[in-house]
């Protein structure tokens, strides 16, 4: 059937803010679907309230709304729209569980909107653990034997029945949240409270645990003509027990046999065919590792991050072709878009295998409990594509930038054989490199099967890797093992390592394409990558398409992080499309599978690979491009700039000098000197000894970084000797080499700038300033734009601050600079010069394109022919607030408590007339529920306790209880504002946690001397807060800011909802 | 590529005269055969064991092979019919329950002739851009008789093909709740046929290709089944004209791949070859009737061609969605309907096994 006529105009609901579990791969999958129903002449709206996306940008929707993704204002959208149809399925949980309740309230029908993707029978077959196990059992599916239930005693209960351990999986929540294994009825009382309250419907499923179990997935489509094709399917590494997202995973599933495969996909396509979904559906199975028996684990009756891999390892479409399934086609109307001559109606059929690996956020959060559960705790993902495991699992291991090149890590060499075989016993993030240690050191196969439940096959495939590194270090290197080396993903500058000597000789990587079909048909999809054979495909593609054009590839920026998030990817699909505009071939390298930017019609070429100098090097070779871009691809791109150069590539835009003058510490004085620039004082060290005579001669409290940062890695305030020593004993465990930057902590203002410079002229689109004072992180930072208190002198200095730096340091393109205002003197904290987090935000804002104009002018245009002034733009209408987002509930004992190091994973924005409208709306975005009534307990640190008076005050006159720790209540009551006295954590009961979990508690206002340990009493107390979902803040100015949006006295329904496309 | 599979040099001459280098595995010496690929993913012995793969030299494009092993299971017949076999890598530690050994040891076993670090997707391509190549896979010095090994190339066909795979007489299998009597015509079938059909109740008696009418109709069966087989169907002709009188006893028909060609070409249709055929897993095919589509498991060099079908008798049921040939014949005035694909599977999808279903419908109508 073609497109249903009474389609026209269409709601799409985004997945919102970046958080553990729903990362990147909803723009990717928004992104396609939006694109898809563009194509058919459909009317999009938009609605996400994450302003870094790609699906939010005017290209992509013809209403755009960033708006809190609550049911209130998805309803007032679809009362201003009036859109016939809401597309429910590629909006990730967030967007799917807002359709259902819309759908179930009878809203749709009263408005008259259809719901596409899937119906609300399905979504609650697939949804409700109990229908799911009703369904399942109808259509004779195994399921694990479990329960529902909605109280501790009937989760106890049954596990009497079924034995321990169980496994407790809170209904409704994202990537598992609040789930876990119990293996006792303490374990299990526990886990199932905080089970219960996660879920929006209080409800759990105690299951048997089948941990061990090999643990398969199977992407599957289904169309209205009950066509059911099979995408991919995918193996885990770690057998079930380890959420699939904190997995390794190969694609195909490799240990199955026939039978065992056609036995599972056929279980797959009889419950898409059973839930009717219309569109994309991930099925998850446990299968026995000796037998055919099998259980039926989960179905996602949607788009999943699963889907996104899938795609990305098979080429084949998933989100484009749902989206147009749910128009009314059907797979064997749409063309596969890979071969163009054959349908979506098929299979596609691999040549290569794929290997995904997690990025977890553990190397900032030193003190986060590693282990691996049910709870998905990786913010992100890399792919590797290779023609063997070996090669695969080498390339995302470098992909992974965890600074190694293999599967060895240093720390594991130095535990003994009881300390590693201790440390396997307990699964964490590390899990593979242990097992590969072990393997060394000559642990067999068959006992670490035996320990971890992961497949021989995986063992043997590391043990050859092991007997490979033996073989290079034994004897002479010969071109035998060099090629089998290379064969087997190993890098040139890792084989001289290992083996000690030069290597013999050099073979480049040539390149092979995916096409969906194994070479079976002639496909034109311009998507690489690397291998060691003789025939290089994309070279004979390059020479096939020769248009003539010239080339620029575009770096992108690896797999989303803390400190590294989606804003890459915008900047760099940006940047393509530019290029592509201007009549370049625009090349993309990247290794995110959950991107937009590794779609294979995004650039005019994909490569597949990973973004290290060597990789690098042979795409080069392979493209011999006109130059090329690294300023938007964060941190990952630009490390290779000074590489790049020496190999006499052009850099286009921002020199590689430049990028050194700003990051090398003596040379960036020089140029502040010269520009007569003030900076915090600080010191560079090596050494513990250094760090503390740095330090006293600066002047506690000092601020403490490596000097190549990342999203404020490993930064922190140090306010003694203790925590100096601390820092740089956790600093040197992790292996940082560069020198460690000592500053004076400079608590004032922190404002920001994104300018675009050509070399003569440069621009300002927005002056950011921040909430929160400086010492907290500038990604998780309230940041409000345009700047609300600067006065215009301050705003003049930064502006020519601005210039003289932009200048100096001969920026063409982009430069983002954070600046610290304090005694009313502004002062230089870093230079970026480079595409930073906000520039998607204050692009959608001020509707000044940045990447686009910093594109342009890498190019030779000037600010004034693109028709800009020099100098600051003039401020917008409209005042945007972006508010940070945290994963803190899936990530055990890390602190909450702001700070220098970033810990925020993804942002909301809030866009309105007013500043106080603007917060409000961000605030709620982020979640935040701002209730105007119930318990506020506060308990700051002595340098608080005067700021906090004023806060708590307009809290008392709102009619809020408030609560105290002893100190803090003092200076409370002593200032008439009544306050109840309540014990610290360490303090006999009742104390802070009883009241936390009494549920009079709404807000907590927490600030601390120091954090970080999980034993401390704060810590605890926080963490707390997270548990039970109470409002933390953890900044005085935050608390400030909150309570002046309390206090306006409005609601989200009282302020506007604002259309972008139209700013 | 794997490093522990390190043997001896072997090599690929295809009939253009290119040579490919790779290592040798399995049996040693030198064949020749047709160099065919297949996509499947999973399914490596099943292709192995398959006999219409005879006289071929199978190429499998997924680039891990034996990462399970083998196991006598998943035999299709009794032994390994393929010529030669070349993988990219294959593996040396298999995983699963069911393994009783390595894919290296059964081509020993099977006396067949492998070869493996090729790279398998280049030669795909070749095949697939220059059509279906004869070509030899030798343990030998290649260059020393290159020549000579090419001219046998060249003159290299898959002869009597079917004849040489087929039982030398009748067997029979019981079913455990056995209700009817099918006859499968051996043209190289696939034990999972045999299997399907006693799974359904039928007790089967398998013949000869060149099995009669008049023995058929002494067997007295309730439905017969055309096997897959290998080579030209257009050689068959003895089978072609056995076939032209057994369709006319009035019993039910249902004939998969060699059978469904034989039956076409018994009804006066045209077969020819295509330039690289369908093997795979993962091979689209609409049911007209039912307007849907199907993932089906194929294996076929040659094709009936659509306007050769007399529409006066018979009617194409299915096409490939893909190049549009012909899937699948329903004839007008008999009860008998044949497939291209597999429905029986092994390797491959078991989304069409319903019509296995249907057979026995046509049985039961009877």
């Amino acid at each position: 059937m073609p497109l249903r006529k009474d389609i026209k105009k269409v709601l799409v609901i985004g997945s919102g803010p970046i958080v553990i579990g729903q990362a990147a791969e909803f723009d990717y999958a928004g992104t396609q679907a939006c694109r898809a129903l563009k194509q058919e002449g459909l009317e999009v709206v938009l609605v996400n309230s994450n302003p870094a996306t790609i699906m939010t940008d005017k290209a992509m929707a013809d209403k755009i709304y960033i708006e809190p993704l609550t049911l209130d204002v998805i309803k007032r959208i679809i009362r201003i729209e009036k859109p016939d149809s809401l597309l429910s399925t590629l909006g990730g949980q967030t967007g799917l569980t807002l359709s259902m309740q819309l759908a179930e309230e009878g809203f749709l029908d009263a408005n008259n909107v259809k719901l596409l993707g899937a119906d609300p029978l399905t979504i609650h077959k697939a949804e409700d653990r109990q229908a799911f196990k009703d369904t399942m059992e109808k259509i004779g599916e195994p399921c694990i034997p479990s329960k529902v239930v909605e109280t501790i005693e009937d989760s106890v209960e049954f596990a009497k029945v079924i034995g321990y351990p169980v496994i407790v999986r809170p209904a409704f929540t994202l990537g598992g949240t609040g789930g876990g294994i119990a293996k006792n009825e303490e374990e299990l009382r526990d886990i199932a409270k905080n089970g219960l309250r996660l879920s929006p419907i209080t409800q759990i499923l105690v299951e048997k645990c089948i941990s061990g179990w090999k643990e398969i997935e199977f992407e599957v489509i289904r169309d209205s003509k009950d066509n059911c094709i099979t995408v991919c399917s995918m193996e885990n590494f770690d057998p079930v027990g380890v959420h699939t997202g904190d997995s390794i995973v190969i694609a195909p599933a490799v240990t199955l046999t026939d039978r065992e495969y056609q036995m599972l996909r056929t279980a797959a396509i009889n419950i898409i065919r059973e839930l009717k979904v219309e569109g994309g559906c991930n099925c998850q199975f446990a299968l026995h590792p000796e037998s055919y028996q099998y259980s039926v684990i989960e179905v996602n009756p949607r788009v999943s991050r699963s889907s996104a891999l899938a795609s990305k390892a098979t080429g084949y479409p998933i989100a484009k072709v749902a989206a147009k399934i749910a128009i009314g086609y059907t797979l064997d109307e749409i063309i596969n878009q890979v071969t163009g001559k054959t349908y979506a109606c098929f299979e596609p059929a691999l040549d290569y295998v794929v290997v995904k690996f997690p990025k977890w956020a553990f190397d900032k959060f030193v003190y986060a409990k590693r282990t691996l559960g049910t709870q998905m705790k990786a913010t992100g993902e890399v792919m590797a594509i290779g023609t063997s495991f070996e090669q695969a699992m080498m390339k995302a291991v470098r992909s992974i930038e965890l600074g190694v090149d293999s599967m060895n890590l240093k720390k594991l060499e130095k535990l003994s054989d009881e300390e590693l075989m201790k440390k396997l016993e307990e699964v964490d993030d590390e899990r593979s490199f242990q097992v590969y240690e072990a393997l060394k050191r000559g642990v067999t196969v068959e006992k670490l099967h035996e320990i971890t439940m992961i497949d021989e096959w995986f063992l043997n495939k590391l043990l050859n890797m092991v007997n490979l590194e033996k073989w290079l270090a034994d004897g002479e290197l010969t071109e035998e093992k060099y090629l089998t080396a290379k064969n087997y993903g190993y890098l040139d500058s890792t084989i001289e390592r290992m083996s000690g000597q030069k290597c013999p000789m050099h073979k480049q990587a040539v390149y092979k394409m995916v096409d969906t079909c194994a070479g079976e048909f002639k496909a034109e999809t311009p998507y690489f990558y690397s291998t060691f054979d003789e025939e290089n495909e994309a070279k004979q593609f390059i020479e096939r398409t020769d248009k003539g054009r010239k080339k620029v590839i575009v770096f992108g920026s690896g797999p989303i992080r803390i400190g590294q998030g989606i804003e890459f990817d915008y900047c760099s699909v940006h940047c393509v499309w530019t290029l592509k505009e201007l009549g370049y071939e625009a090349v993309i390298c990247n290794n995110n599978p959950e991107t937009v930017s590794t779609d294979f019609d995004t650039g005019d070429r994909l490569y597949f690979d990973p973004l290290t100098k060597e990789d690098v090097e042979s795409i080069i070779a392979t493209e011999q491009p006109y130059g090329v871009v690294v300023q938007f691809g964060g941190q990952t791109a630009i490390k290779l700039v000074k590489h790049l150069s020496d190999m006499g590539v052009r850099i286009l835009g921002t020199q590689a000098d430049s990028v050194d003058a700003a990051e090398d510490r003596e040379r960036f004085d020089e140029i502040l000197e010269k520009c007569g620039i003030p900076r915090p004082q600080g010191h560079t060290v090596m050494t513990t000894e250094e760090a503390v005579a740095a330090a006293e001669d600066l002047g506690y409290p000092v601020l403490m970084r490596p000097s190549y940062v990342l999203g404020g890695q490993n930064m922190i305030i140090a306010h003694s000797e203790k925590d100096i020593v601390e820092y740089m004993e956790i600093i040197t465990r992790t292996m940082i080499e560069n020198p460690v930057l000592i500053d004076k902590y400079m608590m004032g203002t922190e404002v920001e700038v994104d300018a675009i410079c050509d070399g003569k002229d440069f621009l300002i689109p927005g002056i950011m300033e921040h909430i929160e004072r400086a010492g907290v992180h500038s990604g998780d930072s309230i940041s409000v734009y345009p700047a609300q208190t600067l006065s215009e002198r301050i705003k003049n200095t930064i502006v020519d601050y601005t210039k003289k730096l932009a200048l100096e340091l001969k920026v063409v393109g982009l430069v983002n600079i954070q600046y610290v205002v304090y005694n009313h003197e502004v002062y230089v904290i870093e230079v970026n010069p480079r595409s930073s987090r906000t520039v998607p935000y204050i692009s959608k804002v001020t509707g000044i394109p940045m990447v686009d104009i910093a594109t342009k002018l890498m190019f030779g245009a000037t600010l004034k022919e693109l028709g800009y002034e020099s100098g600051l733009y003039p401020v917008a209408d409209y005042v945007a607030v972006k508010v940070p987002v945290f994963s803190f509930e899936k990530l055990h004992d890390v602190d909450t408590m702001l700070g220098p190091e970033m810990k925020s994973t993804g942002e909301c924005l809030g866009i309105a007339h007013t500043f106080e409208d603007a917060l409000l709306k961000g605030l709620v975005a982020a979640g935040f529920d701002l209730k105007k009534e119930g318990g506020v307990f506060i308990t700051v640190r002595d340098t608080d306790k005067q700021e906090i008076i004023a806060i708590a005050d307009k809290f008392s006159q709102m009619g809020f209880e408030l609560y105290a720790t002893a100190g803090t209540a003092g200076v409370l009551n002593r200032n008439m504002i009544a306050t109840n006295h309540v014990n610290r954590v360490s303090e006999p009961e009742p104390n802070a946690i009883n009241l936390l979990e009494s549920g009079k508690i709404h807000y907590v206002i927490s600030t601390s001397e120091k954090g970080r340990l999980p034993a401390r009493d704060s810590v605890k107390m926080r963490r707390k807060s997270v548990e039970r979902s109470i409002c933390s803040l953890t900044a005085i100015d935050t608390a400030r800011a909150l309570a002046n949006v309390l206090q306006t006295g409005r609601t989200i329904d009282d302020v506007e909802l604002i259309d972008i496309t139209k700013i | 590529m794997a490093l522990f599979n390190k043997s001896e040099k072997a090599y690929i001459l295809l009939a253009d005269g290119t040579v490919l280098t790779g290592q040798s595995f399995g049996a040693k010496g030198t064949v020749i055969g047709e160099v065919v690929f297949t996509t499947g993913m999973t399914g490596y012995q099943e292709t192995l064991t398959d006999p219409s793969y005879y006289g071929q030299i199978v190429v499998q494009t997924f680039p891990l092979i034996g990462n399970y092993g083998v196991n006598r299971e998943d035999y299709e017949s009794t032994k390994s019919y393929v010529s030669g076999y070349i993988v990219r890598e294959w593996c040396n530690a298999p995983s699963n329950f069911r393994c009783e050994g390595n894919i290296d040891d059964f081509l020993k076993e099977q006396n067949i002739i492998g070869i493996h670090s090729i790279d398998t997707r280049s030669l795909t391509r070749k095949i697939r851009e220059y059509g279906v190549m004869n070509g030899a896979i030798t343990t030998e010095d290649v260059f020393a008789k290159k020549d000579e090994l090419l001219k046998l190339i060249k003159a290299y066909t898959i002869k009597d093909a079917v004849h040489t795979v087929t039982v030398p007489e009748k067997c029979e299998y019981k079913a455990e709740n056995s209700k009817y009597k099918v006859v499968l015509i051996d043209l190289g079938y696939k034990r999972n046929i045999r299997e399907e059909l006693l799974k359904r109740g039928c007790d089967v008696v398998v013949v000869p290709d060149r099995t009669t009418a008049e023995e058929i109709k002494a067997i007295a069966p309730d439905g017969i089944m055309l096997s897959n087989g290998p080579g030209d169907p257009s050689e068959n002709t003895e089978v072609i004209k056995n076939v032209a009188e057994i369709a006319k006893l009035g019993i039910p028909i249902f004939g998969i791949c060699m059978g469904h060609q034989i039956m076409a070409l018994a009804h006066g249709a045209k077969t020819e070859k295509l330039k690289y055929g369908h093997r795979g897993a993962n091979q689209p095919v609409i049911d007209l009737a039912l307007d849907k589509t199907f993932v089906t498991t194929q294996n076929h060099g040659y094709a009936v061609l659509n306007d050769s079908v007399d529409t006066s008798i018979a009617e194409v049921s299915h096409i490939n969605a893909n190049d549009k040939t012909c899937e699948g014949v329903r004839y007008k005035n008999e009860k008998a309907f044949t497939v291209q694909f597999h429905p029986e599977a092994h390797g491959g999808p078991l989304d069409t096994s319903y019509l296995f279903d249907e057979f026995v419908q046509l049985m039961e109508e009877k």
